[in-house]
């Protein structure tokens, strides 16, 4: 009788963090005065456009049961690259961008391959791309490539009126971003065989769906997530530089799982990763309105929201298993 | 497992090969002031910390885990050590101030490897994901510990662990010396070798036939830690300060590939500990190499990608397949252009 009106199992994760994001806007709104305003919130979307991006990439892949640890070098990789272009040789931006978007896409091609065929842990192959990519942006150079491009200043200058505020154009991309992977991984086939993989890939295989196709489909679409999360961090930035975006990959895990997506594969959602990073921005803009606190509270925090969350999964599928046993 | 060390010492000649042609005085020590000095000591020294925490690595990877907090874990214990030293360097009993700021140091490691351990075996979640939290927020206690900055110390005996000489060789050799004994006699002398390669093979068959694998799997962890404590400590007494930022940053990249450049499988089941030390080795030795040939050190990450790529691809038995089935069918296809010739 009361199964209507209790939330399914499944959707609890993402409950709870809808739950916790406007918990915690409540409470700053109450503590620090100028906070609870729609430029607040903007910005929130403003500094994290490109975290928002990264991490609807790694969405995918963690829900086909993987993972990609390169997101962050090929962030920083493409900022490098499109700066030495831009700058050094003097290529327009028009060029530049789309080229480098095929760059991330090749690059998740590859490790996408490597994994699926030789049967490699999603793990250690995206870790030696991180390496690379890495390496590859101290090839170019070692220092900071400072952008002055008109066309790239005019972009990272633009200003979008909304009520109350504005936003910048990185915030527009993201969201639709967001958008596109929510039609992709709800209403199309490719999203249905990513969640099938994830759930069980043997079943997937024995179902006749196209498993290698999706595997390497999904990192090829993290490393284009990651490619143009990079030229959302160059507008942002103005510059390539190696270190960019450093450890950027965990960041954006934790946003994945905050956002209600299982680590084991099979649950997620697109949605809920939105809101996972935007309470991870919610943590540093309290943290940057309370003055007093210093930034790796935000890295501490983190942590204990991973914890928590991890746990609060592990006893949802506990106890979905017992359901079942009990039944 | 003999094939798999020939393969990682064929790999270390080599590189040592490459750095005796490029300076023929790199096999020299010499002998200053009762210590030993030389390129080969310089590595060994270097490679100290790199070890002890491959070291540890290798157990945990034998259990099918993987601990990706060892890097935070160098940057605690650093961090708490020299803030002790720091805060009491005026004190009269410098020697119990070291002790005490080791004994904290591995205390929190031990800390740190108990709740990896209580998160991996006891709650049961992915080894990856249990030991990410404590990489994301143990990086933020060890700056909350410095404060942000570098703390420096300027303690004599503290300074030792990471600088001092004995008997002519670094310390820090007999350190790493010392806990590769240590944990070569228990997993190769006693029955916990075993029960960790069981564990790591099916945890499930072997929680039944009466090991306790939940606390096989908490021991690995909890060595884990304190490996990494020790090598921290090393680190923070090397340099004389600590760093929460950048302290250990890498190193369980570098660990993992030294564990698996050594021939242990990431899908656990077996380790091989003597290829783990020769795999921190080729590492340090390679990095040394890079520099000493005069390629920019930048692309240090990029051979190391290679290397990670080319050790796996050997290890997987699908990619040897493909290779073996390639060479079949250019042989047959050889074969069949012959005939075509000879008719």
């Amino acid at each position: 009788m009361t199964s209507k009106l209790r939330i399914d199992s499944r959707y609890l994760p993402i409950v709870v963090t809808l739950g916790l994001f406007i918990l915690m806007f409540l409470v700053g709104s109450l503590r620090y005065t100028g906070f609870f305003s729609a430029q607040v919130f903007y910005n929130l979307l403003i500094d994290n456009a490109f975290l928002i991006v990264v991490a609807v990439g790694m969405t995918f892949v963690i829900v086909s049961g993987g993972i990609d640890l390169s997101v962050g070098s090929v962030i920083a990789l493409t900022t490098m690259i499109s700066a030495s272009l831009v700058q050094e040789h003097h290529v327009p931006p028009l060029v530049v961008i789309p080229l480098v978007l095929l760059v991330g896409t090749v690059f998740g091609w590859i490790m996408g391959s490597i994994i699926h065929y030789f049967e490699l842990q999603p793990f250690i192959v995206t870790l030696a791309g991180m390496f690379l990519a890495r390496g590859l942006c101290y090839v170019i150079s070692i220092e900071t490539i400072t952008i002055d491009n008109p066309f790239y200043q005019h972009i990272s200058q633009m200003k979008i009126p909304l009520p109350g505020g504005f936003i910048s154009i990185s915030v527009v991309i993201a969201l639709v971003v967001v958008a596109i992977a929510i039609y992709l991984a709800h209403y199309t086939r490719f999203g249905r065989a990513a969640y099938a993989i994830g759930g069980n890939e043997q079943s997937a295989v024995l179902m006749g769906l196209p498993v290698a196709k999706t595997k390497i489909l999904v990192y090829m679409l993290s490393g284009f997530c990651s490619a143009l999360a990079g030229v959302i961090v160059t507008f942002y930035m103005l510059s390539g530089y190696g270190l960019h975006a450093l450890g950027l990959e965990l960041d954006t895990i934790a946003a994945v799982v905050i956002g209600g997506t299982l680590l084991t594969g099979g649950v997620g959602f697109v949605a809920g990763t939105l809101v996972g990073v935007c309470i991870q921005g919610i943590i540093q803009t309290m943290i940057m309105f309370e003055g007093t606190l210093s930034s790796w509270w935000t890295k501490i925090a983190i942590g204990v929201l991973l914890f928590l969350f991890i746990v609060l999964q592990r006893v949802l599928t506990a106890g979905k298993k017992l359901n079942k046993l009990g039944a | 497992m003999k094939n798999r060390l020939v393969w990682a010492l064929l790999m270390l000649v080599v590189l040592i090969v490459i750095n005796v042609i490029k300076t023929p005085t790199f096999l020299q020590i010499e002998l200053k002031d009762g210590h030993l000095f030389g390129s080969l000591i310089d590595i060994l020294n270097r490679a100290a910390p790199l070890i002890l925490i491959s070291i540890g690595m290798t157990l945990v990877i034998a259990t099918k885990g993987i601990d990706l907090s060892v890097g935070s874990v160098v940057a605690i214990a650093g961090a708490v050590a020299c803030l002790f030293v720091s805060q009491h360097e005026s004190g009269d009993s410098t020697v119990s101030t070291m002790f005490t700021a080791i004994g904290l140091a591995l205390i929190l490691s031990l800390v740190a490897g108990v709740w990896n351990g209580l998160l991996v075996s006891a709650i049961g979640i992915q080894p990856i994901v249990a030991t990410l939290i404590l990489m994301v927020a143990g990086r933020g206690l060890a700056q909350l510990i410095t404060g942000g900055q570098i703390i420096t110390v300027s303690m004599k005996p503290y300074s030792f662990i990471g600088a001092g000489y004995l008997a002519g060789l670094p310390f820090s050799i007999f350190i790493a010396a010392g806990i590769f004994i240590i944990a070569l006699l228990l997993t190769r002398k006693t029955a916990l070798g075993m029960f960790i390669e069981s564990v790591g093979s099916n945890p499930e068959a072997s929680r039944l036939s009466g090991i306790y694998a939940k606390s096989v799997i908490w021991i690995v962890y909890i060595f884990c830690g304190l490996c990494a404590g020790i090598a921290g400590l090393i680190l923070s007494s090397n340099v004389s300060s600590a760093d929460g930022n950048n302290a250990g940053l890498w190193y369980e990249l570098d660990a993992i590939l030294a564990v698996v450049i050594g021939g242990t499988s990431l899908n656990g089941g077996r380790f091989y500990l003597l290829g783990t030390v020769i795999g921190a080795l080729i590492i340090q030795t390679l990095t040394t190499t890079i520099y000493s040939i005069g390629v920019p050190p930048e692309i240090t990450l990029v051979v190391k990608a290679f290397v990670v790529l080319i050790v796996c691809l050997v290890q997987s038995d699908n990619f040897r397949k493909k290779i073996s089935y390639l060479a079949k069918n250019r042989s047959k296809a050889r074969q069949a252009a012959k005939k075509e010739v000879s008719a």
